[in-house]
């Protein structure tokens, strides 16, 4: 990881003064020898006045702080992959206003690459590199917008939400991914930036996709994006976070955290397609709960970064709520995938099921990491889990690690099934038995083995998602 | 003098096997020309290497060609990838088709259609052929939506292979065991597709263990096949013969000389 050192002594500097060269990026190396690793509390005070955020949201933060520093790294994974987290190099705040852009110079060549080919138009490929803020899309904003707010639909981003609906969202935060339920989840805590603050009305049924994008003046996906969405009693929302084309960010982490709220009778959906660039350490906790005959589903989509941690999670808290998780993972050389889900059965007659598909290639490695909960006295309940890992050659790697833990024996049906293949030398040369190409013979078996995701998607979404595998698996063949 | 469409001479092939680690020798010398408006009918024992042959001619990843010419159109195939040889004109209709999970029939047939006339084909102009064919082979549309031979019933894989012939117009068409796992009245319609699809323009290949194939097809040239080679071939006389005879009964004299 490499930065520009910028040699500051943190004693005299004026800190209301050129706060974004000093203190934007944490370069610092000779202040933090003799500080506390990390973002210090005068920062995050900084960050909050700044904000003019409300009192609890400052305490809030620095409560994080104290519990991030005192935590160590999770040790159930491999610890090789935090080693590349230098929380010194860190970016921990950047204001909509004046947030220092990367220069579209810098963004390397492949990544501009692929948008040529993938035709993303030319506001979105700076956009999607950082360059600039947002979409031009502000007319099909405020369409969507005037038709949200009919209906009492609050969709903004988090810092907005704090500032008007402070008193909602402080009855939500956190309780679903506390402050200290990981490490990264503290940190995002104490230096959270961007994100949506979601809420739909009892009854009131969104019709269209809510996509991050359709925000102003906003980051689509921060570096320590902070989301909360909430459907309330017979509501019904599907929120679209991210999108297929490569999202490069110079800064080689990104850890958010997502809290999903579907009250009874409610129907949530998250469909989320991270593409980030192969730099990144990408963690993302993900949580959420659903209550009587509630149903939470998450689409989740990693293709990019270098490591994904990622295990999106519904607490099935009332009878008859259900939890579904699709997910898939493609990685490619020097990626890891490590994704999965968590169901927690909390209450009877609640249902769920995981479909994970990965695919592996070039060396790259793909996991299956997740965990069945049934607790007890959750009688009648069903879940079924189905992971499929993908090998496209014969160095590349897949495994599972699936947990089942069951307290409940009453009526309790646990199906978990999971399989590893590589494509047939057959299957390929049946296709190429028809004309068609042995690259794109592969590509429909590669599409056909994640059409259980993509069919979930939009159709635009579906197609781009489709062509972005084509690029990656461009070259696979010898 | 136009070329035939097929022409082997003495053909020889060997095939890995993954169990073995070898190469093992199937083929050991087939003589045979295929012109355009026969119907040929290849029969034999299991074994005798009539399935190899079409999997050599179309480019099996296992065969291999060791010896001998394979000219299709005029043109030596050996260095031809199964691509290659598809788009030029060759088709096989497995007897055990592939199972591709998530990938629609339909999808395939279209990226087929498009991969054997390597030009894109508008969606309108491919959805006409595509409803004519399935009307003149009965296929529901249904079908088009479902995985590609997932599930299918062994009655539901052949009509879906002799429905891509008709789609993709091969001039050459190799049947390999077509007849296999067909009841009768299934075994009756497939041919009387086949026979649908057999003009002047194109040739037949048609593989067979067993002789009740010669009740829905009329062949202009049968051969029997035995340890690798064409040790007896005929015109509709020996489809005759075999009808009368049997078929076990006409190798069992060839076999012995």
């Amino acid at each position: 990881m490499s930065s520009e050192k910028t040699e500051v002594d943190f004693d005299v500097a004026d800190i209301n003064k050129d706060y974004e060269r000093l203190y934007g990026f944490h370069t610092n190396t000779d202040y933090l020898k003799d500080s506390k690793k990390g973002v210090s509390p005068d920062i995050i005070r900084e960050i909050s006045k700044i904000k003019n955020e409300p009192e609890w949201m400052l305490e809030f933060r620095l409560n994080s702080l104290d519990i991030f520093n005192s935590m160590p790294d999770p040790t159930w994974m491999d610890g090789s992959v935090f080693d590349d987290i230098n929380y010194e190099d860190l970016y921990y705040y950047a204001s909509a206003g004046d947030k220092k852009y990367n220069d579209w110079d810098d963004v390397p060549e492949d990544i501009k690459d692929t948008f040529e080919r993938l035709g993303v138009p030319e506001a979105e490929r700076k956009f999607l590199a950082g360059v600039s803020a947002q979409f031009e899309s502000e007319v099909v904003y405020h369409h969507i917008q005037e038709e949200l707010e009919k209906k009492g639909v609050i969709f903004l981003d988090f810092d907005t939400g704090i500032q008007k609906h402070g008193d909602l969202i402080r009855k939500y935060i956190a309780k679903l991914v506390p402050q200290g339920d990981n490490k990264f989840a503290a940190l995002n805590s104490a230096c959270w930036s961007g994100g949506s603050f979601v809420y739909i009305p009892p009854g009131v049924k969104v019709e269209i996709p809510l996509q991050a994008y359709f925000r102003i003046n906003a980051e689509s996906i921060g570096q320590f994006e902070r989301t909360i969405i909430i459907a309330d009693k017979g509501a019904s929302v599907h929120y679209i976070e991210g999108c297929t084309a490569p999202t490069y960010s110079k800064t080689a982490f990104h850890t958010g955290v997502i809290e999903l709220f579907a009250e009874e009778d409610a129907y949530l959906r998250y469909t989320t397609i991270q593409n980030w660039s192969t730099n990144v350490l990408n963690l993302v906790t993900q949580r959420a709960i659903a209550k009587k005959n509630a149903t939470v589903e998450w689409m989740d989509g990693n293709l990019g970064a270098k490591t994904t941690m990622k295990y999106p999670a519904v607490y099935l808290a009332e009878p008859g709520a259900r939890g579904r998780v699709v997910s898939i993972g493609y990685a490619n050389k020097g990626q890891r995938q490590d994704a999965g889900a968590k169901m927690i059965h909390a209450a009877p007659h609640t249902t769920s099921s995981i479909t994970a598909k990965s695919i592996s290639h070039n060396g790259g490695r793909s996991s299956y990491r997740g965990l069945i909960k049934v607790n007890k006295g959750a009688s009648h309940v069903k879940t079924d889990v189905d992971c499929d890992a993908l090998l496209l050659d014969d160095f590349s790697e897949s495994d599972t690690y699936p947990t089942i833990d069951v307290r409940e024996r009453k009526d309790v049906s646990v199906m978990h099934e999971a399989t590893v293949g590589k494509v047939s030398d057959e299957t390929i040369y049946y296709l190429k038995s028809r004309g068609i190409k042995e690259e794109d013979a592969l590509l429909m078996v590669v599409n056909g083995f994640i059409q259980e995701f993509t069919k979930e998607l939009p159709m635009e979404y579906a197609v781009e998602l489709n062509r972005l595998i084509a690029l990656e698996m461009e070259g696979s063949i010898g | 003098m136009t070329s035939p469409l097929l022409e082997l001479k003495g053909l020889c092939s060997t095939v890995f096997s993954e169990d073995t680690d070898q190469q093992i020798p199937i083929l050991k010398g087939v003589d045979l020309t295929i012109n355009k408006g026969e119907i040929h009918v290849l029969m034999g024992v299991n074994g005798s290497g009539k399935s190899s042959l079409a999997h050599v001619l179309m480019g099996h990843p296992n065969h291999q060609i060791t010896e001998g010419e394979a000219h299709f159109d005029g043109t030596p195939i050996q260095d031809m990838e199964s691509d290659e040889r598809a788009r030029a004109g060759m088709f096989l209709a497995f007897q055990y088709p592939h199972a591709i999970g998530g990938l629609p029939v339909g999808t395939f047939l279209k990226a087929a259609v498009e991969a054997r006339r390597s030009e894109e084909v508008p969606f309108r102009v491919f959805k006409r052929e595509l409803d004519a064919a399935l009307e003149k082979l009965g296929i529901s549309k249904e079908f088009l939506g479902r995985s590609l031979n997932e599930g299918f019933s062994g009655g539901e894989k052949k009509r879906n292979e002799i429905l891509q012939m008709h789609l993709l117009k091969p001039t050459l068409a190799m049947l390999d065991e077509t007849d296999s796992g067909l009841d009768v009245d299934a075994l009756k319609k497939v041919f009387h597709d086949v026979r649908e699809y057999a003009n002047q323009d194109n040739a037949l290949l048609v593989i067979t263990h067993y002789d009740r194939v010669l009740d829905y097809i009329n062949p202009t040239h049968v051969h029997i096949m035995s340890d690798g080679r064409i040790v007896k071939s005929g015109g509709a006389d020996l489809s005759k013969r075999i009808d009368e005879e049997g078929f076990e009964a006409v190798l069992g004299v060839e076999a012995s000389v």
